[in-house]
């Protein structure tokens, strides 16, 4: 078949449907969220005083952080899902996150004395963190791989690792209510940990699974 | 490659993804040939036949062609996809490249004719489904409309579409395992 046979017979389905991307990318976030709310209300669920830890403005400022990180990981998504970005500044806005972090590190470091530093640095269930975030984001990085095989993603390790990060993130946001450790010592530890873990599965899984 | 030739290339895109088959030859034949001579001037020590990778690119475009956001331009977008497959027909090939990814924002390639016969294609055609390897044959090699083809192999017209749509994504994917 010469090159011109292949372009009748693409041509030809022209009416075939293309749903969008970002509509696809949405809809995986939807499924991913329902994912990771399933497996953390069944292997941990909320820590029992959530109503009172909910004033504390340690106990948020986690939420803040993790969800930055997810929404800043998306928007990386989408610009990986496309072989063309739009935007190179877009990669700047992952600092966001690590910025509002190391602002609480040094908020912590002004407030604490030093001799409490290591005592919450440790925490009280950091082997937990590190095998329930992962845990947790399993199923949400499988949906957005899976999503983004219906994009056309030209660096697959990056985009997988995108993947695994944006994974992490919303893992770490369920897990942040169950977790006791409030801490930016222990969040800037153990939860950079776990997401890295992610990340890096992302990333080796995606040099295999995003490929097109 | 203009500005102008460029939203030309656009104006057809986007009456493609409308569902107009005609424009989508149009536009096709014309990144077909840059395409080709964007691989040829790369590909300097053999080992990949450019025209497999023009296919290949053909291919994606179609399918992947929802990745592209109508207000932007084609060739950038065209360009990077078939740098992508030119990259990884090396890789499979157990060779290494560099493809200067600048390389093509100014310096477009000209425009080249069709030159050789290719097999990869008819090796990915020959391990289809019967009725998709006869449905993609009947448009392509006869040229048949779908309904003509449908007609001809006692199907439903909407029948012939689906063989049609997966018989091309079944090529894409064989090129890739290859």
């Amino acid at each position: 078949m010469n090159t011109n046979d292949l372009i009748k017979a693409i041509a030809r389905d022209a009416a075939a449907p293309r749903p969008s991307l970002g509509l696809l990318l949405l809809g995986a976030c939807g499924l991913a969220s329902v994912i990771a709310a399933i497996v953390f209300s069944t292997l941990l669920g909320p820590r029992p005083d959530f109503a009172e830890a909910a004033h504390t403005s340690r106990f948020l400022l986690k939420f803040v952080i993790t969800a930055t990180l997810a929404v800043t990981a998306l928007f990386q998504v989408a610009e990986l899902a496309r072989p063309v970005s739009r935007s190179s500044h877009r990669v700047a806005l992952l600092a966001i996150a690590p910025t509002i972090l190391l602002a609480a590190l040094l908020m912590e470091i002004a407030t604490i004395p030093t001799a409490e530093w290591g005592a919450r640095l440790v925490g009280t269930n950091s082997l937990i963190c590190l095998t329930m975030i992962p845990l947790i984001g399993l199923g949400p990085l499988a949906v957005f791989l899976a999503a983004l095989r219906y994009g056309a993603p030209t660096r697959p390790g990056l985009a997988g690792a995108a993947c695994g990060l944006l994974a992490g993130g919303l893992a770490a946001t369920f897990y942040a209510a169950h977790c006791f450790d409030d801490s930016p010592f222990f969040v800037a530890t153990w939860y950079s940990l776990a997401i890295a873990i992610l990340t890096l599965a992302g990333a080796a899984a995606g040099r295999f699974i995003l490929r097109w | 490659m203009t500005r102008t030739d460029d939203a030309e290339l656009a104006r057809l895109f986007r009456a493609a993804m409308a569902g107009d088959e005609s424009a989508y030859a149009v536009f096709l034949e014309r990144v077909a040939r840059h395409v080709r001579g964007f691989c040829r001037r790369r590909i300097v020590h053999g080992g990949v036949e450019p025209e497999d990778i023009v296919q290949e690119t053909l291919l994606a475009i179609h399918l992947k062609r929802h990745t592209w956001r109508q207000d932007e331009a084609v060739m950038p977008w065209v360009y990077a996809i078939a740098r992508f497959k030119l990259i990884d027909a090396f890789r499979r090939r157990g060779r290494h490249v560099e493809v200067d990814i600048d390389d093509f924002a100014e310096t477009l390639a000209e425009p080249e004719k069709e030159a050789s016969m290719t097999r990869d294609i008819d090796r990915a055609l020959g391990g289809l489904a019967t009725v998709q390897r006869n449905v993609v044959a009947s448009i392509s090699v006869e040229g048949a409309t779908i309904g003509e083809t449908a007609h001809a192999l006692g199907m439903t017209e909407s029948a012939v579409r689906v063989a049609l749509h997966r018989g091309l994504k079944a090529i894409a994917r064989r090129f890739v395992q290859d």
